[in-house]
């Protein structure tokens, strides 16, 4: 899918350039654009260091934990089919947590030992659970309070200001994942053959 | 009424990022962290995210640069502004709100764009920075997630993924336009 978006964002430019006679300005762009990449990248370094060396502090003093034991009530009443004392319960609370504070890096491996343990649990071993699937669209959804280091060196000062509003659209983008999959699970093209 | 939210906002907004600044660390002293040591160690992985995503922006900046530079772009927008206008969609956000879910580099250099093209500062950027924060690749953690135990059938987990997305997506939409469009 991408390798045709990009393809045909390239071709459709080279065809329109010719046909519109701004040939010469679609290969300046080309070449500004990729020196200009290279600059961006570069420019971003600073602040990306600061806000990952501030994050790895928050990592470091176990604001995870604190977060987890906040989502941990939820996780219980969103995960009915899990046994509490499961150890996937624990994975996904902090799988969760990391994304709550934008630590990508740390909470995939999480998500991933996570999705190991629901598969345990798994009868069919190649058809997602239910749990699963509420697990992804939470997941997909991104459950990020904190912007992530590239957002925020990108966009320098102005960044402040998309705090609030990311958060808004994130909890909207997740309740509506919640109930579409709480929804979906039940619907006949989705439902689980139970044997 | 109105007004006076947006003003409470943009003062409150003020103070997120030295509150981040100086709350983290606080927080890092009294669980008796060596906050500056750990603040270096995990400032040096800045250097590492720069250059694992310079290969995405010369890809992505390149395209949209030749796009935007041959008159498509414009072609595009005007294509699709009609319809977008309808929902209050700004047809600039497009291109960021259909490459979020299948790349994450892709869509960063989209914004990239936004951010170089029209300002940090402009409505276009904050609210494509908005979609980036509050959405997901969505396509690439089915695959790895799905993908590392082996699952075929995914179910509705597709499905109420692009659900969410699409939600986040006019939410940063309307939250931006809310607060930010003067």
């Amino acid at each position: 899918m991408l390798n045709y978006i990009w393809f045909g964002m390239i071709l459709i430019s080279v065809v329109v350039g010719s046909a519109t006679g701004k040939i010469d300005a679609v290969t300046k762009a080309a070449i500004n654009s990729a020196e200009l990449a290279v600059e961006l990248a570069i420019g971003l370094i600073g602040i990306m260091a600061l806000w990952l060396g501030i994050m790895r502090i928050a990592d470091k003093s176990g604001l995870v934990d604190i977060i987890a034991w906040l989502v941990q009530p939820i996780t219980l009443t969103l995960f009915p089919e899990i046994p509490p004392e499961h150890p996937a319960i624990g994975s996904i609370v902090l799988n969760m947590a990391a994304n709550v504070l934008g630590l990508g890096n740390a909470a995939t491996p999480l998500g991933l030992k996570a999705m190991q343990e629901l598969q345990e649990l798994n009868p069919d071993k190649d058809t997602a659970t239910n749990s699963m699937c509420t697990f992804l669209a939470i997941n997909t959804s991104s459950v990020q309070l904190i912007l992530p280091a590239t957002v925020v060196a990108l966009m320098g000062v102005s960044a402040s200001q998309i705090f609030l509003p990311t958060i808004f659209a994130t909890s909207m983008s997740t309740i509506a994942g919640i109930i579409a999959v709480k929804t979906l699970q039940n619907l006949k093209p989705f439902k689980r053959e139970e044997n | 009424m109105m007004e006076s939210v947006v003003e409470i906002f943009n003062t409150g907004a003020k103070y997120i990022i030295p509150l981040l600044l100086a709350g983290i660390p606080c927080y890092g002293i009294l669980r008796k962290v060596k906050v500056y040591e750990v603040f270096v160690e995990g400032a040096k992985d800045g250097f590492d995210i720069a250059m694992r995503i310079i290969p995405y922006l010369v890809a992505i900046l390149v395209a949209i640069g030749m796009f935007r530079a041959s008159g498509a772009l414009d072609m595009f927008i005007s294509a699709v502004s009609p319809v977008l206008d309808l929902i209050g969609f700004p047809s600039e956000n497009l291109l960021l709100a259909l490459m979020r879910p299948l790349s994450g580099g892709g869509s960063f250099g989209l914004l990239s764009d936004l951010v170089k093209e029209y300002g940090a500062d402009s409505l276009f950027a904050k609210i494509g920075a908005t979609m980036f924060g509050s959405t997901e690749t969505t396509f690439y953690v089915l695959a790895v997630y799905f993908g590392s135990v082996g699952i075929k059938r995914v179910r509705h987990a597709l499905i109420a993924g692009l659900i969410a997305d699409i939600v986040g997506i006019l939410s940063a939409v309307y939250i931006c336009r809310f607060l930010f469009e003067k």
